[in-house]
Formats: C-alpha cells, structure tokens, sequence
C-alpha cells in the first residue's frame, strides 16, 4: 500500500464497526483516504455494489475493490499497510492471534445486539438484555485482568471493543443503569484508550449517539417512556 | 510432534468439529480424538473452553484454541510446513474470511432451521432463501476458484474446508425436508465442486454418512418433542 493507492471507507457516523476501522487507520498510519457518509436509510449505488451481500457498513474499497465486516477490514489493513514501523495489531505468534481473534468474535457475538436490546425494549426482555451485557463485559473486564490494554499493547481486542464505549450512555439512559458501577475496570480501561488521539478522533460523541439510538428508535416506531 | 501434544475434543456429528479434522489431515498432524457427548461434557472440555463450553477445542502443547474458523487458522499459521489453506494474497484471504462468515452467520442457520421446519409452505420459504444463498455461492466459487476445481484454486483451501463441511448436513437436509438445493442447473459449479471435496483424501472418512446424520436428526428432533409434550 502506498499513496497511489486509492482508499475510500463508507461509513455512517454512528457505528461502531466503522469506527472500529477508523480508529486500525489511524493505528496503521493511513491518513489519506476519502471518508464517505452513509445513509443507512437511504443507501448509495456505491455502497449496494461494493456490499450487495450485507447492503451494510462499514466498506473499505481499495484500488476499486471493497472488502467488508469491520474485523475483517482491520486484519487486512493490518496485513497491507506494513510500512512505516507502526505496530502490527494482531500479535506475531499463532497462540496469542488466535486469542485476540476469539475475544473480537466473543464481542461481536455479545456485545451489539445486547445493546440494542437495552435500547429497543422495555420491561422483562429489557432486564434481561441488561444482564446479559453486564455478565459479557465482567468476562470481558477479567479477561483484561491488571494488563492496560487487552493485549498487552493497544491493539486487535481494543480496537474491536473500545467502539462501544460511545454507546454505553444511550444504553445506560434509556436502561436505567450504569455501567461503571458494575465494571469499573473495564470503563477505566475504555478512558485509558480515549487519551489516545487515534481513538478519540474516530469516536462519536455519546450524547450525539443517544439523540440518534432515540432518532431510529422513532424511525421504528419504538416508544421512549 | 508427538501424538499427545495436539488433541481434539469433538463429536462425530459437528460439522465444526469436521472442519478442524480435514485441516488437520490436510497438514498431516497426527492427533488424539476425544469424543465430547451434549449432556455430558467433559472436566477437560469446561475447563478448555470456560466462555463458550463447546466443540471444538484443540488443545496443542496443553494450550487451547477455541472457535472451529480461529483453529483453522491457528494451523495454518503453526504447520507451515504442509500446504497453505489461508491464500496468500491479503485481498484472496479477506475475501475467504468474508464468504467464511456468511456461510457460518448466515446460511447454515438456514439449514439448521430447515432441518426442523414442518409445513411446505414454510419449508418452501427457508429453502428459497437457502437457494439464494447458493447463488451467491455459486459466484463466489466462480470467482475464487479462478477455473480451477476448488475454492482455493487448484488445491482445497480455506473456504472449501468451511464450506465443505456443512456437506454432510446438507445432504441429510435435502433428504429430511424432501428437496434438492444444490443442482447441476442452478449451481453447476457448486454440485460439480462438492464431489470433488467429498473424494478428495483429507476430507474422506471425515464428513458423516447422510443416512447417519439423518437417523440422529430423528432422534434429536423426538428428543425434543418428548421434552416439551405437556405432561
């Protein structure tokens, strides 16, 4: 990868998949690529041909060709990008890459579709949700352990988790909670990722997100009470 | 390697614990097998994978690798020695891992739910969404497999070992809900590729026998039943 190389992401504000990408960019040292907004209620032709499968974001279309799922953007950055001397975001030996990748899967399986969940649902279903997300950040928060960063060095699990970090106060406002009462450590850690400038640059506002968790929930015709 | 510095804990029927197998035969490692039953899972298993508790779970040098895909990839990167199942090109590797992911995420959650569904309108619902999504297999295999006969090109590789796997269920389904989803006139490509993965030597003996899969289907399904009859 070098600059003659065309890189273009599409991406919506408020995901925290896109920002995920975002934030392995910065990492990585890419700097020069076109960010292009979506939106998810009325997609581009750009983005339904480079994603016809999901129709979903974020997309990193490199010299014309895209490649899609947040994850799987960041391993290829990570495997392209390897000038520069930035750091290398999935660890070099086998036994601790397969630990980063099985901790990123644990949090894409867990951690989105509890919050929406929190967010999209009131009563039992929503105390529910709110165990469920509170028991998967404890196993989160212990896995982390005393280390400062997921592993070791801010890396693959930081990037795939910190994202959600921007969602914790719409979830916590519309849930009735918070987080850092029960997790502690793990918001520490989230804080910790944020005094980095390659994180809080690819970061939502929270307060923006919750307008905009309030704005879909309206879309979908889900009452706040 | 000596035997016992690589073990599998598994069980027959998984097609998840089926693809760890080939890879494993593919990268010609010798392994011990520790059959692993639903009701009754074993010390090592709940120890090896506290998160998840479930098959399967290599364990190499006492050190255990959970997630069928991640051990795919763990022996891949760890036996360079056999022949490569990731591609090699960055671009090739994402596009397997894309296709690796629909197929787990997307498609054999179809399958599982067809294997269950009674009704023909609501089977011919799920097997029309299940056909669509060979389609789209159909021309990710054009693509990837460049002409040759396998995903990977002229050897099997990542996507046929994920794929290939789900074989065996596939067939049972077809003979369970009493329908064809892979065909020489939809998915040529596809129907032609699957022989050719059912024979080919690291893969043979691996994938269960249809009828077998469809005889523990039955009993699955009245297991079921059985526990939520009223009483």
């Amino acid at each position: 990868m070098n600059e003659k190389d065309e890189l273009i992401l599409l991406n919506s504000w408020a995901s925290p998949f896109g920002a995920r990408v975002r934030i392995a960019m910065a990492e990585k040292g890419i700097n020069q690529y076109e960010l292009r907004e979506e939106d998810l209620f009325s997609m581009s032709p750009l983005l339904l041909k480079m994603n016809p499968v999901h129709r979903k974001v974020p997309v990193l279309i490199h010299n014309g060709k895209p490649i899609c799922e947040s994850m799987n953007i960041v391993q290829y950055i990570d495997e392209v990008a390897v000038f520069n001397g930035k750091p290398a975001l999935l660890p070099p030996d086998p036994y601790s890459r397969s630990k980063a990748r099985f901790w990123a899967d644990f949090i894409d399986q867990k951690v989105y579709g509890t919050m929406r969940k929190i967010t999209r649902n009131r009563g039992e279903e929503q105390v529910r949700a709110k165990e469920e997300l509170i028991e998967t950040l404890k196993v989160l928060e212990r896995e982390l352990g005393e280390k400062p960063y997921f592993g070791g060095e801010f890396g693959f699990v930081d990037i795939a988790l910190v994202p959600f970090y921007s969602r914790f106060y719409a979830v916590e406002t519309l849930g009735n909670f918070r987080i850092e009462a029960e997790c502690p450590k793990l918001v520490a850690w989230a804080r910790r990722c944020l005094l980095k400038e390659t994180v809080s640059n690819s970061l939502p506002d929270p307060l923006k997100v919750y307008e905009w968790v309030l704005y879909v929930n309206d879309k979908f015709g889900i009452k706040q009470n | 390697m000596a035997k016992s510095d690589v073990k599998l804990l598994g069980a027959w029927p998984s097609p998840f614990v089926n693809r760890v197998q080939i890879a494993l035969n593919l990268k010609s490692v010798d392994y011990e097998f520790q059959e692993e039953k639903f009701d009754n899972k074993s010390e090592l298993l709940l120890k090896s994978n506290p998160v998840h508790k479930k098959v399967p779970v290599l364990i190499h040098n006492d050190k255990p690798i959970c997630e069928s895909l991640i051990i795919v990839q763990y022996l891949d990167e760890v036996w360079t020695s056999g022949p490569s199942i990731l591609p090699s090109d960055p671009y090739d590797r994402a596009t397997a891992r894309f296709w690796a992911a629909y197929v787990d995420d997307k498609w054999f959650p179809l399958l599982k739910e067809l294997r269950t569904t009674e009704g023909e309108e609501a089977k011919a619902e799920i097997s029309k969404k299940l056909k669509e999504g060979l389609v789209l297999l159909e021309e990710a295999f054009i693509k990837c497999s460049k002409g040759k006969g396998f995903f990977g090109g002229e050897r099997i590789g990542y996507l046929d070992i994920v794929f290939g796997s789900f074989l065996g269920w596939l067939k049972a389904v077809e003979k369970i809900a009493g329908l064809k989803l892979v065909g020489e006139l939809v998915t040529p490509g596809l129907a032609a590729w699957a022989e050719r993965f059912c024979s080919h030597e690291a893969v043979k003996g691996v994938i269960p026998e249809t009828d077998r899969l469809v005889e523990l289907a039955k009993i699955i399904q009245a297991r079921l039943k059985a526990q939520s009859a009223p009483k």
